[in-house]
């Protein structure tokens, strides 16, 4: 790489942070927790992810922590997402694909308003706990 | 593809030498196998300060803290982390004892929550071999400040608001030093680094430098411009040479990059840097003999003033810093004196590295604020001593400290108490030590280590530290006297006064401290002939107990002088003028039936 003057230095910096900050934990106060079990794999999870990926590095949050997890229980929906954050109640989305990730983020996540058709209730307590 | 997951691997000398090689390797092998290579980020990281548990391997963003992973286990994090999202029970970290299976998540394990962490900000974050991650880290960005934004008064200024000391052993005001230097009008001026990191039992500017070398670049680059010195020079120990790799390939990157070197980042102002190995002298991390050391000549300190501050290497000013000292500058920089300052106490502020080893639980390296309890960190950080023995006390600052001893567990830690408890801060070594730990044999240990390293220039240390150990040796061979105490005593106080440097000045301390916090155990060597923890050879002996012997022979097959004998099935017996008191008949016998008296 050649030498550098403050303004490429700059620009470099701002361009790093966005693909570092996905690593950090710390002062996130979205979190996105996709169903990564056998099922929603299946169903194309990994899709759903780099939907969510996507959207949130084009928009330049930072504030968005994507995790994974297991089966849920409401394989018939899969993929499903929740999504925790202030200001909002817990939300469970079901059938989400690439298209349907970039809509949680600009809707539910930036503008604070919920994308109803893939609303899913929590499965029974007793399966969660 | 995007990314969407990190593995982060131990990079560290420690977990390097278990295997984390391998398991970086592995890993990558097995993210291609099984078609996530391109999802997956693996990193090898700096040190994440948890040795205990070493390897270890942390999964980003789902934080799971895999620790004593072995290579063959890489399969399974690809396969139930990566692919599934679901985190390898088996290899998170238990905490408490091993009964009670409680599992976390990296965020929740006590060994890091009651730390602070400003110089080990990125080690364990951030690929050190990739300054990319740095820069991504605000990294050289007050490097920017201070070419462009800062006056070298307004960067002694920010300093001076931070209150940041040296954490090399001294505790001296940063911000003083810079200024001495600066003040000096001459054509050249030197910045050095101070890695010969030669106190046994310490490696945080180690691990500083394999998991974050830039933090040290940009701020010697800071303090050149701050003083108006072109060259810096870092010395460091020639016995860590994944340190001395990742230094290099960061100064290869930084230049390339022009944030290194002439013109930096377009500013007009010229620096670089240059390596130069130590061959491991204990005496050459004090600052005058470093400096020689440097020159070419051999490494032996000379007298101050003058300070080399304002005359050092080649006669010209001179800024020499720990490498600690210089990780914290770019934040100071960054955020300010004043954020720096709300931390710690009074005198001392913000953070301090401490390599926590002996007999704790977790040992690793522990960052906290300035004023953190003993009980903090060894108790709360590092889980106790183990196996459920008492804790005896803790030796800080090495061969040049004291130990600190139960009474004092909740004395907040900071450079000005320490000293007032007879031991100091030195650079962090943290030793534990539980009631198996003979306090004679602990002083004689760092005076055989202070006799080793003593230059010889000056005679009080060369002839003093000789006279030290042979009194110590006496004594643990039963044949001391009440009169070598005060002997002791009054040597070590004129070394204190008298020594050129501060090996010898403070190479009496472990003895001073001790005699002062268990002189009964001294009097009972001399008195009783006795050593109570069962370590000094010359005043113990094993005896079999003939009831709980059932005669199995294992202590007879493992006496490497064949001076235990005796029928199988029946009591045997040690003949004790034949015994060299090895102890391994003591620690083969199943049946507890051989004891030390
Ligand atoms: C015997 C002896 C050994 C020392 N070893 C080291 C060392 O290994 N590393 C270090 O940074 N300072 C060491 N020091 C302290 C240095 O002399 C000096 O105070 C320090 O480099 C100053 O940097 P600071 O102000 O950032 O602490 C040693 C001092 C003495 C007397």
């Amino acid at each position: 790489m050649a030498k550098m003057t403050l303004e490429e230095l700059r620009k470099l910096r701002a361009g790093e942070k966005q693909a570092l900050s996905n690593r950090e934990i710390e002062g996130k106060e979205v979190q996105v927790i996709i169903g990564m079990g056998t099922c929603g794999i299946a169903a194309g999870a990994k899709e759903t992810m780099d939907g969510f990926v996507n959207t949130i590095n084009a928009n330049g949050l930072k504030n968005v922590t994507i995790r994974q997890t297991g089966c849920m229980g409401l394989c018939y929906a899969e993929p499903t997402v929740e999504v925790k954050m202030a200001g909002m109640a817990d939300t469970i989305y079901g059938n989400v694909d690439a298209e349907v990730a970039k809509k949680i983020v600009e809707h539910h996540i930036m503008n604070k308003r919920l994308v109803n058709k893939h609303i899913f209730d929590k499965p029974a307590a007793d399966i969660t706990q | 593809m995007a990314i969407k997951s990190y593995v982060m691997v131990c990079g560290g000398t420690g977990c390097e030498s278990s295997k984390a090689d391998e398991i970086y390797r592995n890993l990558h092998k097995e993210a291609e196998l099984q078609g996530v290579s391109e999802d997956v980020q693996i990193v090898k990281t700096g040190c994440f300060g948890f040795c205990e548990q070493g390897p270890i391997v942390k999964v980003l963003p789902s934080d799971h803290f895999y620790v004593q992973v072995v290579p063959e286990d890489a399969k399974e994090i690809i396969a139930e982390d990566i692919l599934k999202g679901r985190a390898v029970s088996r290899l998170l970290y238990k905490e408490g004892n091993l009964t009670e299976v409680k599992r976390t998540d990296g965020e929740d394990i006590k060994f890091y929550q009651k730390q602070l962490r400003i110089v080990l900000r990125n080690c364990g974050l951030i690929n050190p071999e990739n300054v990319n991650e740095y820069i991504a880290r605000d990294g050289y960005q007050a490097l920017e400040k201070a070419l462009f934004d800062m006056s070298g008064d307004d960067i002694i200024e920010e300093l001076k608001k931070s209150g940041l000391r040296g954490r090399g052993g001294a505790g001296f005001p940063t911000w003083m030093k810079w200024n001495f230097s600066k003040q000096v009008e001459t054509d050249v001026k030197y910045v050095a680094c101070n890695a010969d990191e030669g106190d046994p039992g310490a490696y945080m500017d180690r691990s500083v430098l394999e998991g974050d070398p830039h933090s040290v670049i940009e701020a010697m680059t800071i303090a050149g411009k701050c003083v108006g010195a072109n060259l810096g020079i870092i010395y460091i120990r020639a016995e860590y040479p994944l340190a001395i790799n990742r230094l290099e390939t960061a100064m290869e990157q930084a230049r390339d990059l022009g944030l290194l070197g002439k013109d930096i980042l377009g500013s007009g102002y010229d620096f670089d840097i240059e390596l130069r190995l130590g061959a491991g002298a204990f005496v050459c991390g004090e600052e005058t003999a470093l400096l020689q050391s440097v020159e070419g000549n051999r490494g032996m300190p000379t007298p101050k003033p003058p300070f080399p501050a304002v005359e050092g290497l080649w006669a010209k000013p001179t800024v020499i810093n720990n490498v600690e000292t210089y990780a914290n500058i770019p934040v100071i920089i960054n955020k300010g004196g004043d954020w720096f300052a709300q931390f710690g106490t009074e005198k001392s502020k913000g953070t301090k590295v401490f390599a926590l080893t002996g007999k704790v639980q977790n040992s690793g390296l522990v960052e906290v604020p300035m004023g953190s309890t003993l009980r903090d960190i060894v108790f709360d950080i590092g889980g106790g001593i183990r196996n459920g023995k008492k804790f005896k006390a803790v030796q800080t600052g090495g061969p040049s400290g004291g130990v600190i001893t139960e009474e004092y567990l909740d004395l907040p830690l900071d450079f000005d108490s320490l000293l007032s408890i007879g031991s100091m801060m030195g650079s962090g070594g943290m030793i534990v030590m539980d009631e198996d730990d003979c306090i004679v044999d602990v002083a004689r240990f760092y005076m055989d280590f202070c006799v080793e390293e003593s230059c010889g220039k000056c005679s009080p240390c060369r002839i003093g530290t000789r006279k030290l150990l042979d009194y110590l040796e006496k004594i643990t061979k039963g044949q001391g006297t009440m009169e070598d105490l005060e002997h002791m005593e009054r040597i070590g106080t004129h070394m204190h006064k008298a020594a050129l440097c501060m090996l010898g000045g403070s190479a009496a301390n472990p003895i001073l401290s001790t005699l002062k916090a268990f002189r009964e155990e001294y009097i009972e060597h001399i008195q009783e002939g006795k050593c109570r923890a069962g370590k000094c050879k010359a005043l113990v002996h094993y005896e079999i107990v003939a009831d709980k012997c059932i005669g199995c022979t294992v202590c007879a097959r493992k006496c490497p002088v064949n001076c235990i004998t005796g029928e199988k099935k029946k009591p045997h017996i040690i003949d004790q003028d034949a015994c060299i008191k090895c102890g391994q008949c003591y620690e083969g016998c199943k049946f507890n039936a051989i004891v030390i008296k």
